[in-house]
């Protein structure tokens, strides 16, 4: 199954487009989408590993899931942070 | 080469392709927009690698509500004016490139190695004793019964998040006025939402499904209701809205030690969060009922918040 590979590898494609985003910016709305970018990056990772067996890894697919709960309430905060910081500006 | 190979090539491709455009928009609303589209392919990728639960998952939170956050970020954002950006030296965006490259490049190559054919243990151990986990579907019982922590602890980070984003939160945008069309649309969308997510749920015991997208998609429908002027404002100060924000993590503490309880005797190690097998069906569906609505209601908190109070 060379595709697993193939999809191990765009996960870290991702996962490093995403750090490159999230080093560069310029605009912190934009490396806030970047950390988001790598964390599908590791996601993907994940997916393809839980991938190799039959039937599919369940442990890493809940972790996953999890992940993602996760990922988005960190987002929904990390915009909340922005937005004061942008009230805040004069 | 098989249509399976070149499925996989251009699916991997564009993933690539959206997640660089995304980056290198001029415009943030253009990234935004991308990033929205690179969530719902990944779904498809995730779908085609076996993960039904987590494409279904990610469609819900990963585009659809992560896009409505990111929307309202940058109409704050266009409010503000941005701010000057400082311009970064062609040199030191050099650097970046340099870095993130061999970073991939190594990260490539340890993956390499990973053994294609791993050899579990414990999973066939595990799917031995689905039967007595409560419920049919390997990831619900590792969600809710084998992992039980892990759920409960997400639980307890969705609630802190939601706490800090109240803590930091800055008045809300005013939304504009009603738009037919949009208004009408959601008339129609939020019951066939509604239903879905319960359908989602019930499907969890025994295929992919469960309280996670359940909870995401009630979010998406209580968020375009919300948009819309169809709902009204979920004030924090409402005993209701506190305590089904709660109840997620209420239910399985209530679980916990009500499972400890009845499995109690003497000189036997109680296990915390460990169903006794006769009550755990039960057990696993009231805990997925309430974390639904505690998902389903902390997303919504977070995505379009409490205009009134926090005005005041």
């Amino acid at each position: 199954m060379s595709s697993i590979v193939w999809y191990l590898w765009i996960g870290a494609g991702i996962w490093g487009i995403g750090l490159y985003g999230f080093m560069r910016g310029p605009e912190l709305l934009r490396r806030i989408i970047s950390l988001n970018l790598m964390g599908a990056g590791v996601f993907m990772v994940m997916v393809a590993l839980a991938a190799r067996t039959e039937p599919t890894d369940g442990v890493l697919h809940a972790l996953v899931l999890t992940g993602l709960v996760v990922a988005v309430s960190a987002t929904a905060f990390a915009l909340a942070l922005l937005a004061r910081l942008l009230a805040a500006k004069p | 080469m098989s249509g399976d190979f070149w499925f996989d090539t251009i699916l991997g491709l564009v993933l690539l392709t959206l997640a660089l455009a995304t980056v290198r928009a001029q415009q943030l609303a253009a990234a935004v927009m991308i990033f929205v589209v690179f969530g719902l392919i990944l779904a498809v990728a995730w779908a085609r690698l076996g993960a039904a639960d987590l494409a279904l998952a990610e469609a819900a939170i990963g585009a659809g509500l992560t896009g409505a956050l990111l929307f309202s970020a940058l109409a704050r954002q266009a409010k503000a004016e941005s701010a000057p950006v400082s311009k970064s030296s062609s040199r030191s965006s050099w650097l970046v490139l340099l870095l993130s490259l061999m970073l991939t490049g190594i990260l490539c190559f340890s993956l390499w190695w990973v053994p294609l054919q791993p050899e579990h243990h414990l999973m066939p151990l595990a799917l031995e004793h689905l039967a007595n986990s409560g419920t049919e579907h390997p990831v619900t019982a590792v969600l809710l019964n084998f992992r039980a922590w892990d759920t409960l602890l997400e639980l307890i980070v969705l609630l802190l998040a939601l706490m800090g984003a109240r803590l930091v939160s800055s008045p809300m945008l005013q939304t504009p006025q009603r738009w037919p069309l949009a208004s009408q649309w959601s008339k129609r969308l939020a019951p066939l939402l509604i239903l879905v997510a319960f359908f989602v749920l019930w499907r969890g015991a025994t295929a992919p499904g469960g309280a996670f997208q359940a909870g995401a998609l009630l979010a998406a429908a209580a968020v375009v209701l919300r948009l819309n002027h169809q709902l009204p404002p979920l004030h924090w100060r409402y005993g209701w809205v506190r305590l089904i924000v709660l109840s997620g993590v209420l239910a399985f503490v209530v679980a916990g030690i009500a499972s400890a309880l009845l499995q109690y005797q003497p000189a036997l190690l109680i296990h915390w969060l460990e169903w006794p097998l006769w009550l755990a069906k039960p057990l696993i569906l009231f805990i997925e009922l309430c974390a639904t609505l505690a998902i389903g209601l902390t997303l919504t908190l977070l995505v379009v918040g409490e205009p009134e109070e926090l005005s005041s």
